[in-house]
C-alpha cells in the first residue's frame, strides 16, 4: 500500500518497510529539542532514568529563549540548569545569548534540521520543520527527557489530511493568512492526532519562509505534524546550511489519505483570527474598526527576514499611529544582523518601533510587551488564547507581518491598501 | 483503584495558558505551579482543591503549549484523575507520562455538573455521580498507556525495559 510522506519518515526511522495509521512505533531521533522553558523538567526526568550521559550530544539542541536575556531571578536559575547541563554533556547545539534565537527560527536557520529528519521537541511548535520536509513534531518535558537518555520515542503513525492550495495569490497574502484560512475552516481540534500534508500549485512557490509559517501553526488545528514535500526551494534554502545529506521522501501516487480538502486561494484577503482562539477567523477587510493599543512583529511564526522586510516595505516613510506601541524583535542574532545590513532596522526605528533582542518576548506573555486589562495588540504571533500576552482582560489579534505594519499606521487593524 | 471528590467543570478548548499562565513558568517547582494552577481563570482552584477531586473538560482540553507544567499543577493540587470529551495531542501524552490519569466520557461530561460528587473507577473507567446514582461509562484507555500507568509513568516504564 502507498504511504504518505510522514508515514515514509516514520516507517524509514524505526526500521521499518512500510507503516500504516494507528501503527505504534518505537522510532530512532535525529534532533531533540528543549528551551529554558522546558528543559528544567526534561533535565530532571533525564537524570531519574539513570543513563550517566546524553544518547549524542551532537543531536540535542538547547536553546534558551522564552525568558532570556533572564527577566527576573526564577528565570535566571532555570537558564542556568539548561547552561550548566549543556556544559556538562559537551551539547554542541547550546545557543547563549548572543549567538541565540527562537529555536525555530534558528534550527531550519543553521541547517540543523533537513528533509527526511525526524525532530522531536519539547515545545509545541516543534511542529515548525514540516517546512523543510522533516518529520516533527512537539512533546512535553519527560518524553524529552527520555529522548535525551535513548535517543528513541515512541510514536503512533496518524493518519494524513491532505491540504491542496490552487489559484492565484491576492497581494500581501501570504503564508500566515493561509495557515490561519484553513485553521478557520478545520477549527482549533479539527485535525487533532492528525498529520497534515499542504500541497498543490500555490505552495510549490511559496518561500520556505512562508512555508516555516504554515508548518508552525499546525498544532493550531491539533495537528501533530504540518509537512511539505522537498523540492527545488527546499534545497535550494538548505545547500549552504547542512553538509549533512537529505533524504527526499514524496507521497506515494496511491497513498491513503483521511480526507482532502482543496482551497482555492483566488478570492481570499489577508485574514486575521480575533480573540480568544486561533480558529476564530475572519477576513481583515470585514474586520471594522478594532483600536488597537499594540502592534507586535515577531516570534517563531514570523520573526523571518522576509517577514520584518515586507512589514519594514509598508512602514518606509511612515510612522506608527499616535498612541501605539510597535515592538518588533527579530527571531535570531543573524536575522537582526541582515535587517541592519539591509535598512530594515533603520525603516523601523524611523517609523517609532521599538526593536528587541532575538527572544519569544510578549509572543508568550513573557516580558518585553505584556498587555493589562482592556488592552488590544495585533500580533504576529500564533496564538490568541484568553490572556496570552498578559491580563485575561486583554485582547490579541492574530495578523500576517504586512497588516501587522499597516494597522501600527492606521491605529486599528487594517490592509496596506488603506495607508 | 478508585477516586472520589468534588467536580470542577471546565468548558471546551481550556488550552495549558489558562492552567498555568506564562508567567508562572519561570519555576519548574511543582508545589508553586500547582497554587498558581488556573490562577487568571478560577483563583480560588490552587487554594481550595482537595485530594481526589476531579475535573472535568470540554473537548481538546489541555490544547495549546506543550507545558508539561499545566498537568503537572493539575496533579500536584491534588487533582485524582481529570475526564473530558477529548484531550489535545500532547497534553494525553504528558497526562499518561507523569502519572496523571486522564479518561474521555462525553456522557458523563455533559450530564455532571459543577460541585457535584463524583466517584470514578480508573481500572474499569466507570463513572458514577454519587449524588444521583447514575453511572458513566469511558472510552478504554489504549493497552500501551496502560502499560505505561501500569509501570508508574514513562520513567518506571523505559527503566524497566
Ligand atoms: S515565539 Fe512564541 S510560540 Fe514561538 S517558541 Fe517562542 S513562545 Fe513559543
Amino acid at each position: 500500500m502507498g504511504m504518505t510522506i510522514t508515514e515514509k519518515i516514520l516507517a524509514a526511522h524505526s526500521g521499518k518497510n512500510s507503516v500504516k495509521p494507528g501503527d505504534l512505533l518505537q522510532a530512532k531521533v535525529d534532533l531533540a529539542l528543549a528551551n529554558d522553558v522546558t528543559a528544567p523538567l526534561a533535565i530532571k526526568v533525564f537524570y531519574e532514568v539513570g543513563r550517566s550521559d546524553v544518547f549524542d550530544r551532537e543531536k540535542i539542541a538547547l536553546v534558551p529563549d522564552h525568558f532570556v536575556p533572564n527577566k527576573d531571578i526564577p528565570s535566571a536559575a532555570q537558564a542556568k540548569i539548561m547552561r550548566d547541563f549543556a556544559g556538562k554533556h559537551n551539547i554542541k547545539h547550546y545557543f547563549e545569548v548572543g549567538d541565540m534565537g527562537i529555536e525555530h527560527v534558528i534550527l531550519p536557520e543553521k541547517g540543523l534540521v533537513i528533509p527526511g529528519d525526524l525532530v522531536i521537541g519539547a515545545d509545541s511548535h516543534t511542529c515548525t520543520y514540516g517546512a523543510v520536509g522533516a518529520f516533527s513534531t512537539g512533546v512535553g518535558s519527560t518524553d524529552l527527557g527520555v529522548i535525551m537518555a535513548t535517543g528513541e520515542v515512541w510514536l503512533k503513525v496518524p493518519p494524513t489530511i491532505k491540504v491542496v492550495f490552487k489559484g492565484t495569490l491576492q497581494k500581501w497574502v501570504g503564508g500566515k493568512d493561509l495557515i490561519i484560512y484553513l485553521i478557520g475552516k478545520l477549527g482549533v481540534e479539527g485535525a487533532n492526532y492528525r498529520a497534515i500534508e499542504f500541497t498543490g500549485p500555490v505552495v510549490k512557490e511559496l518561500s520556505i519562509e512562508n512555508r516555516l509559517t504554515m508548518s508552525n501553526m499546525a498544532i493550531e488545528c491539533g495537528a501533530k505534524n504540518g509537512i511539505f514535500e522537498t523540492d527545488e526551494i527546499t534545497m535550494n534554502y538548505i545547500k549552504d546550511r547542512t553538509t549533512r545529506k537529505p533524504v527526499i521522501y514524496k507521497a506515494d501516487p496511491d497513498a491513503k489519505y483521511e480526507r482532502e480538502i482543496i482551497i482555492d486561494v483566488t478570492d481570499i484577503g489577508p485574514q486575521v483570527a480575533w480573540p480568544h482562539s486561533p480558529d476564530n477567523v475572519k477576513p481583515v477587510s470585514e474586520s471594522g474598526s478594532v483600536k488597537l493599543d499594540q502592534v507586535f512583529i515577531g516570534s517563531c511564526t514570523n520573526g523571518r527576514l522576509e517577514d520584518l522586510a515586507q512589514a519594514a516595505e509598508i512602514l518606509k516613510g511612515r510612522k506608527r499611529a499616535e498612541g501605539l506601541r510597535l515592538i518588533v524583535i527579530p527571531g535570531s542574532q543573524l536575522i537582526y544582523k541582515q535587517a541592519i545590513q539591509q535598512g530594515i532596522i533603520e525603516t523601523f526605528l524611523d517609523a517609532g518601533a521599538t526593536i528587541g533582542p532575538p527572544t519569544c518576548g510578549p509572543c508568550l506573555g513573557g516580558h518585553m510587551g505584556i498587555l493589562t486589562k482592556g488592552e488590544r495588540c495585533a500580533s504576529t504571533s500564533n496564538r490568541n488564547f484568553l490572556g496570552r500576552m498578559g491580563d485575561i482582560g486583554s485582547e490579541v489579534y492574530l495578523v500576517g507581518p504586512a497588516v501587522a505594519a499597516a494597522s501600527a499606521v492606521l491605529g486599528r487593524i487594517g490592509l496596506p491598501e488603506e495607508l | 483503584m478508585k477516586i472520589q471528590g468534588k467536580v470542577w467543570k471546565f468548558g471546551d478548548n481550556i488550552d495549558t495558558d489558562v492552567i498555568i499562565p506564562a508567567r508562572f513558568l519561570n519555576v519548574s517547582d511543582k508545589e508553586i505551579l500547582a497554587k498558581n494552577c488556573f490562577a487568571d481563570l478560577r483563583p480560588e482552584f490552587g487554594g481550595s482543591v482537595a485530594k481526589g477531586d476531579i475535573i472535568l473538560g470540554g473537548s481538546n482540553f489541555g490544547c495549546g503549549s506543550s507545558r508539561e507544567h499545566a498537568p503537572l499543577a493539575i496533579k500536584t493540587a491534588g487533582i485524582g484523575v481529570i475526564v473530558a470529551k477529548s484531550f489535545a495531542r500532547i497534553f494525553y501524552r504528558n497526562a499518561f507520562n507523569i502519572g496523571l490519569p486522564i479518561l474521555e466520557s462525553k456522557e458523563a461530561v455533559e450530564a455532571i455538573l459543577d460541585g457535584d460528587k463524583v466517584s470514578v473507577d480508573l481500572i474499569t473507567g466507570e463513572i458514577t455521580n454519587v449524588n444521583k446514582g447514575v453511572k458513566y461509562a469511558a472510552n478504554p484507555i489504549p493497552d500501551f498507556m496502560r502499560a505505561i500507568i501500569d509501570a508508574g509513568g514513562l520513567v518506571e516504564y523505559v527503566k524497566k525495559q
